[in-house]
C-alpha cells in the first residue's frame, strides 16, 4: 500500500505540474492546438508518459519521418496501413469538402459582402427619369461616398481615442504600479474604452464598435470595416483570437449571443454591429467575450437576397430588426427546429455539439469499476475546490488532452432514438435534401396546394425545384433540370432566377461540386437572358468575384468565364457602372476582387474599350484607393492576358506611370508591381514603351526603402531583360549598387526579390563576366551563401537558381571554386544546397574549366557529403554525385577505386536507404566506369551486387537490379560476371516479387538478357520464365506490362515460337480479361518477331475450341497481329478469311465486333496491294452489321467500313450506301447517311467521279455534263 | 432518355454539318443532295488543274475562263429550289 500511495503522490505531483503548465499557457494558444500546430499536444506527451507501449510505437513513426536513414523495418510496411486507409477514405468515406473549410481568413471575407439589390438599367429606361424606388448608379455612388466618409470619421475618432487612451495609460502608470500593471497589459480591455467614448459616439454615429477599429494607423487600408478589425486586421502576436472567446458551441444558446440572421439586409459593414448593439447595453458585466464570432455570421440569408425595404438606401437607419433571427433566439440542441428558421451553420454546430456531449458524458462509478482492476487502485476524494464542468463539449475544447486509446479510431455509434433530424420525405420526386438545404429549399416541403399559389409563387417554387434538382439530383435529373432552366430562362425572368441562385452560392455550407453546378446554371442562364441581366450585374459579381481568388485553378477559370460572359451580355457601360463604386470601396478585399474582375472584363471586351475609363480611375484625385485599384487592374490585365497586352503596352504604361511618384506609398508600390507584370507579359518586346518610366524607377530606387524599394527593384528586374545589350549593361551597373547594398537586408521578401533581380540582370546579354566577377560575386557569396539560406525552401530555390545563372556567365570554375569547400560544411541542409548548385552548374556547363586541384577538392567534397548525409531526401546528393562523375568522365579514373570502395562499404550498410542509394549510384556511374575502362572493377561490383540479390527490402532490391542492369548494359553479356547462365536462374524467383519497382527492374534485366544473351541460358530456363511472365501481364503499371510483352517476343525469338505460343494459347482460357488481353498482345508480338506463319496455324486451330473466351482471344490476337504486321498481312489474308467469315456471322456480338476490328486492321494494312477480292468478300460480311445498336460493335463496324474505304476506294462504299440513302424507313436512312457522312468526310474529292447520274427534271438541272466530255 | 438521345445525335449532326457543308441527314431531299454533288464536283474541277486543262481543251476555252465559269455555276448549280409542297 505504501508504494501505491507513493505512486499516487507522484501522480498528483505530476498532475499539479501539468496544471501549472496549462495555466502558464495563455488561453490565446488554444486555437493553435485545435487548428494546425500540434506542438501543444507534443508538450503533453512529454510531460505525461501515458504508457510504455504507446511510447514505443509512436516515436518510431516520428523517427521514421525524421531520420529515415536508420529505419529498421521496411518502409512500405510502415506506410502501408495508413496509406491504404487513406485510400479507402478517399474512395468511400471522404465527405465532399466544403469550400468554406479550406478558405483562409482573407478568402472568407467574401461572406461579408452583401448581395446588393438590383440596380437600374439605364439602357432599358430610355429617356425616362428612373423611379425613386430603384437604385441608380448615382444612389450607389452616394452610398459609397457616405460609407467612406463614415469610415473616415470613425478613423478619426479611433485615432483620438487611442491618443486619449495612451495619455491616460501614461497618467495611470505614473499614478500607481497596480493600475499600470492592468493598463500595460498587452490586450486592452475594450470595454473601458467604449464606455469612455459613449458620448462621442452618441453625438456622431451610433456605432458601438468604434474602438475595434483602431489597430493603428499603419493598417488602415487593410482593415476598413469596423467590427471586423479585431478579427482580421490585427496581425501578429497582438492579434485577437476569435476562437478563444467562444470555444463552446454551447454559446449558441447564450442569451447574449443571439444568433441573428447575421448580416441583415441592411448590412453595410457597419450595419453588422447594430444587431449586436442591444446586448451591449443589456450586459451588466462587460466580459471580454463580446467580440463577434464567425459562428453567428450567416452572410446571406434569404432576406438579403430579396431586396426589401430595408435594403434600399435607408440602410443607415439603425434599428432595423434582424429578420432572420427572430424565431431562433434559443434553439436547444435536443429539439432542433428543422425548417427554415435555422441556418445551416447553426445546424451543423448543434449536431456536432450533441455528438460531442454524447461521447464525452462523464463516466459513472459503475463504469469506472468495470474498467479498472480491483487491486492497485484507490478511490480518492475529489479536492474541495473541484467543480465539475457539466458541458463536456466545453471541457473538451478547454483542455485539449491527447486522445486516449487508439487515436484516429472511434466506433461510430448508432443512435436508434435519433428521430429528430430525419428529414421529411421530399415530395414529388425531388432529390434528397440535406439539412443545410432547408434554409433555401424548406418551402418545397410545405405541402400546400399548388393551385392556391399565386403565379409568382408557383414560378418561384418551380425554379426552386429545378435548382434543387441541379444541386442534389442524380446526373439525369440534373441534366434535364439544367436544360429546363436554360430553356425557360427568359420566361422565368432574371429577377426570380438570380434571387434564388445567388443566395445559394453565398451559402456557407456550399461544396465544390455544388458551386460548380450552380455556376454552370448561371453561365447557361446568362447566355439566354442576355441584356436582361443588367440590373443584376453587381449581384452576380459579388457572388462570382470570390471565385477569381479561389485556390482551386478550375474555380478561377470558371469565375473568369462567367465574368467574361457577363460582360459580353451586359455590355461595357453596365459593367463599369456596376463595378465603379467598388473600386474605391473601403474594404481591401472588395477592391482586390474588383480589380481582378475588371481585368477579366478587359480581356473579354478588349483593352482599348477600357482604356479611357482606366485612365480616369488611375488619375482619380479623390481617393488613393481608386488610383490603387486602377493600377492594380492594369497589373491583373498583364497577368491574365500575357503578351496580348503588347499592342496597348504604351498606353497602359502611360496610364499608370504617374503612380510611381504618387504621394501614397501603396500606390507607388502597386505601380512598380504593375510595371513588373507588364514587362513580364511583354517580354522580350516592348522596351520602348517603358522609356518614360525608366527615369522615375531608377531615381526611385535611390529614394525609397523597404517595401517600395522591393517593388521598384522587381520592376527593374523585369525591365532590364527587355533592353539592348548596351543599355542593359549600363542600367545593371546603376541598379547593382543598390542591390549590393540590399544584399544585407534582413527582410526575407527583399532577399527574394534581390536574388531574383540579380538573376535577371546577370542573364542579360550586356552584362560582362568580368564585371560580375569583380563587383557582384564577393558580396553575393558573403551575404547569401550562408547556412541560414538553406533553411527556407523558397530562399534555397531562389539562391540556387541565381547562382546557376551567374555561373552561366562567369563559368564553372569561379562558382564551384567558391562553394566547393562548403561541401564539407557541418550543416547538412547547407551541404545539400551546395551540392544541388554544383550539380546544376556542372550539368549545364560541363567540367572542362575545372583544373586538377579543383577536381580533387570536388571529388573529395562530394564523397564527404555523400557519406555524411543523414536526411532522407537523398536524391540531391545522388544526382549531384552522378552529375559530377558524368561530367568529369575519364578524369574520374584515379578516384574510381575510392568511389567503389565507398559504394561497396555502403552496400553493406545496416540502413536500407543507404544500401539503396549505393546501388542507385552504381547505375548512374556505370557508363563512366566503362569510359575509364574499369571493366574489372565493374565485374567485381557485379559479383557484389549478385550476392546482394537476397535483399529483403523491395526498394533496395529494385535498385540492385537496376544497378546490375546498368552494368550488363555497359559491359555486355559475354564479359559479365557473374556469367549470365548463373545470373538468370537467380532472377527467375525474383520475378514472383509483387513490388512494382522490383518487377520493373527485373523484367527489364530479363528482357535485356533475352534480347542480347539468350543463348547463354538453356531453353528450359526460358520456358520457366515464360510462365512467370504470364503473371506479370497483370501488373498495374503499364511499363511493366509492356516490358513483359516485349520479353515474350525476345524469348520466342531465342527458343522458337512453338513452346511460347503453347503457353500463351493456354493462357487464353483464363478468366481475367486483363490477362487475356495481354496474352493476345503477346501472341501478336510473337507473330511479329517470328513471322506470322509460325503462329497463325496454331492460332487458327485454337479457334476451333468451342469456348467463347478462347475464340474471342484468337480474334483479338488476329486483330493485333494484323495491326502489327501491316502490309505483311497480304500473304495471310486469304488464309484467315474463312475464319473471319465465320466470326462475322456468329451470334455473339463480341465475335462480330472483334472480327470487324481485325478486318479494319487487315484492310488498312493491305491497301493498294491487290487484295480487293478478299476484302470485298469480307465487306459483304461486315455490311449487314451496320444496324447494330451497341456502341462498341457499331464503332468497330464503322471503322471496318472506313478501312475498306481506304483499301477499296470510296466508289465501292458509295455503291453500298446508295441503296439506303433514300430508303422509305427513316431508321434505315439515318444509318446510311451516317455512313455516307463519314465516307464523305474521308474522301470528298474521290466521290466526285462516282456520284450517281441524276436526270434533269422540268425546273432543275441535275446532270453533270462536264464528266461526259471527251477529247 | 429517348428524347435526350436524339437531341445528342442531332446536336452532333448540327456540328458536323456546320463543319462539313456537304454532309447529309435523313431528311435531305433530292434537290439538296444534288446541289451538294454539283458544288463538290465544280470545286473538284477547279481544284485539279489537269482536269481544268482537259475541260479547256474540250470546250476550246481558256483555263481561266473555265475556272470562272465553274465558280459561277457553283452559285445556283441546279437552278432554284423546288417549291415545298406540303410544309
Amino acid at each position: 500500500m505504501d508504494t501505491l500511495d507513493a505512486d499516487i503522490a507522484r501522480a498528483q505531483e505530476e498532475r499539479r505540474k501539468m496544471e501549472e503548465e496549462i495555466a502558464s499557457l495563455s488561453s490565446l494558444s488554444f486555437d493553435k492546438a485545435i487548428y494546425g500546430e500540434n506542438n501543444r499536444f507534443e508538450g503533453y506527451e512529454r510531460s505525461i508518459p501515458v504508457n510504455e507501449e504507446e511510447d514505443e510505437q509512436d516515436p518510431t513513426e516520428r523517427e521514421v519521418a525524421r531520420k529515415l536513414a536508420s529505419i529498421t523495418a521496411p518502409k512500405y510496411v510502415l506506410n502501408e496501413v495508413p496509406k491504404s486507409d487513406s485510400a479507402d477514405n478517399d474512395l468511400v468515406f471522404k465527405k465532399p469538402q466544403k469550400i468554406i473549410d479550406r478558405e483562409d481568413d482573407y478568402r472568407k471575407r467574401r461572406l461579408n459582402r452583401i448581395i446588393s439589390p438590383e440596380r437600374n438599367d439605364a439602357f432599358a429606361m430610355g429617356e425616362k427619369t428612373p423611379d425613386v424606388s430603384v437604385r441608380t448608379y448615382a444612389d450607389v455612388m452616394r452610398e459609397e461616398a457616405l460609407k467612406r466618409e463614415k469610415e473616415e470619421t470613425l478613423r478619426l475618432i479611433a485615432k483620438k481615442q487611442q491618443e486619449e487612451a495612451e495619455r491616460k495609460a501614461k497618467e495611470a502608470s505614473s499614478a500607481t504600479a497596480k493600475v499600470s500593471a492592468a493598463a500595460g497589459q498587452k490586450r486592452r480591455n475594450r470595454w473601458d474604452q467604449s464606455s469612455e467614448q459613449e458620448e462621442v459616439k452618441r453625438s456622431k454615429t451610433s456605432d458601438w464598435d468604434v474602438p475595434d477599429a483602431t489597430p493603428g494607423p499603419t493598417k488602415w487600408d487593410a482593415t476598413p470595416t469596423p467590427g471586423r478589425a479585431g478579427v482580421e486586421a490585427t496581425p501578429g502576436a497582438s492579434r485577437r483570437n476569435r476562437w478563444d472567446e467562444t470555444p463552446t458551441p454551447g454559446r449558441l444558446m447564450d442569451s447574449d449571443a443571439t444568433p441573428t440572421g447575421g448580416i441583415t439586409p441592411g448590412a453595410t459593414p457597419a450595419g453588422m454591429n447594430w444587431d449586436v448593439t442591444p446586448k451591449v447595453t443589456g450586459l451588466a458585466t462587460p466580459t471580454p467575450k463580446k467580440q463577434r464570432s464567425r459562428w453567428d455570421e450567416t452572410p446571406a440569408t434569404m432576406g438579403s437576397a430579396t431586396p426589401m425595404a430595408g435594403a434600399t438606401p435607408n440602410v443607415f437607419t439603425p434599428g432595423i430588426t434582424p429578420i432572420g433571427g427572430i424565431d431562433l433566439a434559443t434553439p436547444t440542441p435536443s429539439a432542433l427546429p428543422i425548417r427554415g428558421a435555422i441556418t445551416p451553420e447553426q445546424y451543423n454546430l448543434l449536431r456536432w455539439e450533441r455528438d460531442i456531449e454524447e461521447r464525452n458524458r462523464p463516466l459513472s462509478d459503475e463504469e469506472l469499476d468495470a474498467m479498472f482492476p480491483q487491486e492497485g487502485y484507490k478511490i480518492l476524494e475529489p479536492p474541495a475546490t473541484y467543480i465539475p464542468i457539466r458541458t463536456p463539449a466545453r471541457k473538451l475544447l478547454a483542455t485539449p488532452t491527447p486522445l486516449m486509446g487508439t487515436p484516429l479510431y472511434s466506433i461510430p455509434e448508432e443512435n436508434r432514438g435519433q428521430q429528430f433530424d430525419v428529414p421529411k420525405e421530399a415530395p414529388g420526386g425531388l432529390p434528397f435534401m440535406k439539412p443545410e438545404d432547408y434554409q433555401h429549399f424548406g418551402a418545397l416541403l410545405n405541402e400546400e396546394d399548388e393551385e392556391m399559389l399565386s403565379p409568382e409563387e408557383s414560378k418561384e417554387r418551380k425554379i426552386m425545384k429545378l435548382l434543387l434538382k441541379v444541386k442534389n439530383g442524380t446526373p439525369p435529373q440534373r441534366k434535364t433540370a439544367l436544360r429546363q432552366l436554360t430553356d425557360k430562362a427568359r420566361e422565368f425572368g432574371a429577377g426570380p432566377l438570380f434571387n434564388q441562385i445567388l443566395p445559394l452560392l453565398m451559402s456557407p455550407t456550399l461544396e465544390d461540386q455544388e458551386r460548380h453546378l450552380l455556376v454552370k446554371v448561371i453561365d447557361r442562364v446568362l447566355y439566354k437572358l442576355d441584356e436582361l441581366v443588367r440590373p443584376f450585374v453587381h449581384k452576380i459579381l459579388v457572388v462570382i468575384e470570390p471565385l477569381l481568388i479561389d485556390e482551386d485553378y478550375y474555380a478561377r477559370v470558371e469565375g473568369r468565364e462567367i465574368i467574361s460572359n457577363l460582360s459580353k451580355a451586359a455590355g461595357l457601360a453596365t459593367m463599369i457602372a456596376a463595378m465603379r463604386p467598388d473600386i474605391d470601396n473601403i474594404d481591401e478585399y472588395v477592391r482586390n476582387t474588383t480589380a481582378r474582375a475588371f481585368s477579366v472584363v478587359a480581356s473579354a471586351l478588349g483593352i482599348p474599350a477600357l482604356l479611357p475609363f482606366l485612365k480616369a480611375v488611375c488619375q482619380s484625385k479623390r481617393s488613393w484607393q481608386a488610383r490603387h485599384t486602377g493600377i492594380k487592374i492594369v497589373q491583373q490585365m498583364a497577368i491574365l492576358m500575357g503578351c496580348a497586352v503588347l499592342p496597348h503596352l504604351k498606353s497602359l504604361v502611360e496610364i499608370i506611370e504617374h503612380g510611381l511618384n504618387d504621394e501614397n506609398q501603396k500606390v507607388r508600390t502597386i505601380t512598380a508591381l504593375s510595371l513588373a507584370a507588364l514587362a513580364e507579359a511583354a517580354a522580350p518586346y516592348g522596351i520602348e514603351s517603358f522609356d518614360s518610366v525608366l527615369k522615375p524607377l531608377w531615381k526611385g530606387i535611390r529614394a525609397h526603402r523597404g517595401k517600395v524599394l522591393a517593388a521598384f527593384l522587381k520592376a527593374i528586374g523585369f525591365i532590364i531583360p527587355l533592353m539592348d545589350a548596351m543599355y542593359a549593361s549600363y542600367y545593371t551597373k546603376e541598379v547593382m549598387m543598390i542591390l549590393i547594398r540590399e544584399f544585407q537586408s534582413p527582410d526575407e521578401e527583399m532577399k527574394k526579390i534581390v536574388l531574383k533581380v540579380v538573376k535577371q540582370c546577370v542573364s542579360t546579354e550586356g552584362v560582362e563576366a568580368d564585371y560580375i566577377r569583380a563587383e557582384i560575386l564577393p558580396e553575393f557569396f558573403r551575404n547569401f551563401w550562408v547556412r541560414k539560406m538553406a533553411l527556407d525552401r523558397r530562399n534555397y530555390r531562389q539562391l540556387v537558381d541565381t547562382t546557376v545563372e551567374i555561373a552561366n556567365k562567369v563559368g564553372v570554375a569561379d562558382i564551384v571554386g567558391r562553394v566547393v569547400e562548403d561541401l564539407k560544411d557541418e550543416n547538412e541542409p547547407y551541404r545539400r544546397m551546395v551540392m544541388e548548385t554544383i550539380e546544376k552548374v556542372v550539368t549545364n556547363l560541363g567540367s572542362s574549366d575545372i583544373d586538377a586541384r579543383l577536381e580533387e577538392l570536388l571529388i573529395d567534397g562530394i564523397l564527404y557529403a555523400f557519406q555524411e548525409q543523414t536526411s532522407d531526401d537523398a536524391n540531391v546528393m545522388l544526382n549531384g554525385f552522378g552529375a559530377v562523375v558524368n561530367a568529369l568522365g575519364q578524369r574520374v579514373k584515379p578516384y574510381l577505386p575510392q568511389i567503389c570502395g565507398t559504394i561497396k562499404w555502403r552496400l553493406n550498410n545496416k540502413s536500407a536507404k543507404v544500401r539503396q542509394q549505393a546501388a542507385d549510384l552504381i547505375s548512374r556511374i556505370a557508363v563512366v566506369m566503362k569510359q575509364c575502362s574499369e571493366e574489372q572493377l565493374m565485374g567485381h561490383l557485379g559479383v557484389v551486387l549478385y550476392e546482394y540479390l537476397g535483399e529483403e527490402y523491395p526498394e533496395v532490391l529494385g535498385s540492385i537490379l537496376g544497378a546490375l542492369k546498368a552494368i550488363v548494359n555497359v559491359i555486355g553479356m559475354t564479359k559479365m560476371t557473374p556469367p549470365i547462365k548463373d545470373l538468370l536462374p537467380r532472377l527467375t524467383p525474383i520475378l514472383k516479387n509483387r513490388h512494382e519497382k522490383v518487377q520493373e527492374n527485373c523484367i527489364d534485366l530479363v528482357g535485356r538478357i533475352a534480347d542480347r544473351g539468350a543463348e547463354f541460358v538453356p531453353a528450359r530456363e526460358w520456358m520457366r520464365i515464360c510462365f512467370e511472365l504470364l503473371e506479370m501481364l497483370k501488373a498495374h503499371k503499364k511499363g511493366i506490362r509492356r516490358a513483359t510483352v516485349n520479353t515474350f517476343g525476345y524469348i520466342a525469338k531465342a527458343i522458337g515460337p512453338q513452346d511460347v505460343l503453347a503457353t500463351l494459347l493456354n493462357n487464353l482460357k483464363v478468366q481475367e480479361r486483363q490477362n487475356r488481353v495481354c496474352t493476345t498482345v503477346a501472341i501478336a508480338i510473337v507473330a511479329e518477331t517470328c513471322s506470322p506463319f509460325t503462329v497463325l496455324p496454331a492460332l487458327m486451330n485454337e479457334y476451333r475450341v468451342p469456348e467463347l473466351n478462347v475464340q474471342n482471344g484468337v480474334l483479338k490476337s488476329l486483330s493485333f497481329l494484323f495491326e502489327y504486321i501491316g502490309e505483311m498481312g497480304k500473304d495471310y489474308i486469304y488464309a484467315v478469311t474463312p475464319l473471319l467469315e465465320d466470326a462475322l456471322m456468329d451470334r455473339d456480338l463480341v465475335h462480330r465486333q472483334t472480327a470487324a476490328s481485325a478486318v479494319k486492321h487487315m484492310a488498312l494494312g493491305v491497301a493498294g496491294l491487290g487484295c480487293e477480292d478478299a476484302l470485298v468478300h469480307l465487306l459483304n460480311y461486315v455490311w449487314p452489321n451496320i444496324f447494330e445498336t451497341s456502341p462498341h460493335v457499331i464503332n468497330a463496324v464503322t471503322e471496318a467500313i472506313e478501312g475498306m474505304r481506304v483499301a477499296l476506294g470510296p466508289a465501292v462504299i458509295l455503291n453500298y450506301c446508295l441503296q439506303g440513302l433514300f430508303h422509305p424507313a427513316r431508321k434505315v436512312r439515318e444509318v446510311y447517311w451516317k455512313i455516307y457522312n463519314s465516307l464523305y468526310i474521308g474522301s470528298q474529292d474521290g466521290l466526285v467521279a462516282s456520284y450517281p447520274v441524276l436526270e434533269d427534271d422540268s425546273n432543275n438541272i441535275y446532270s453533270r455534263p462536264e464528266l461526259a466530255m471527251f477529247v | 432518355m429517348q428524347a435526350s438521345d436524339r437531341f445528342n445525335i442531332n446536336s452532333q449532326l448540327e456540328h458536323l454539318q456546320a463543319k462539313y457543308v456537304g454532309t447529309g441527314h435523313a431528311d435531305l431531299n433530292r434537290f439538296e443532295w444534288a446541289v451538294n454533288i454539283q458544288r463538290d464536283s465544280y470545286a473538284s474541277y477547279v481544284g485539279h488543274y489537269p482536269l481544268l486543262a482537259y475541260f479547256a481543251v474540250a470546250e476550246n476555252e481558256s483555263i481561266g475562263r473555265e475556272r470562272y465559269n465553274f465558280m459561277q455555276k457553283m452559285l445556283l448549280p441546279c437552278g432554284y429550289p423546288p417549291e415545298k409542297e406540303e410544309e
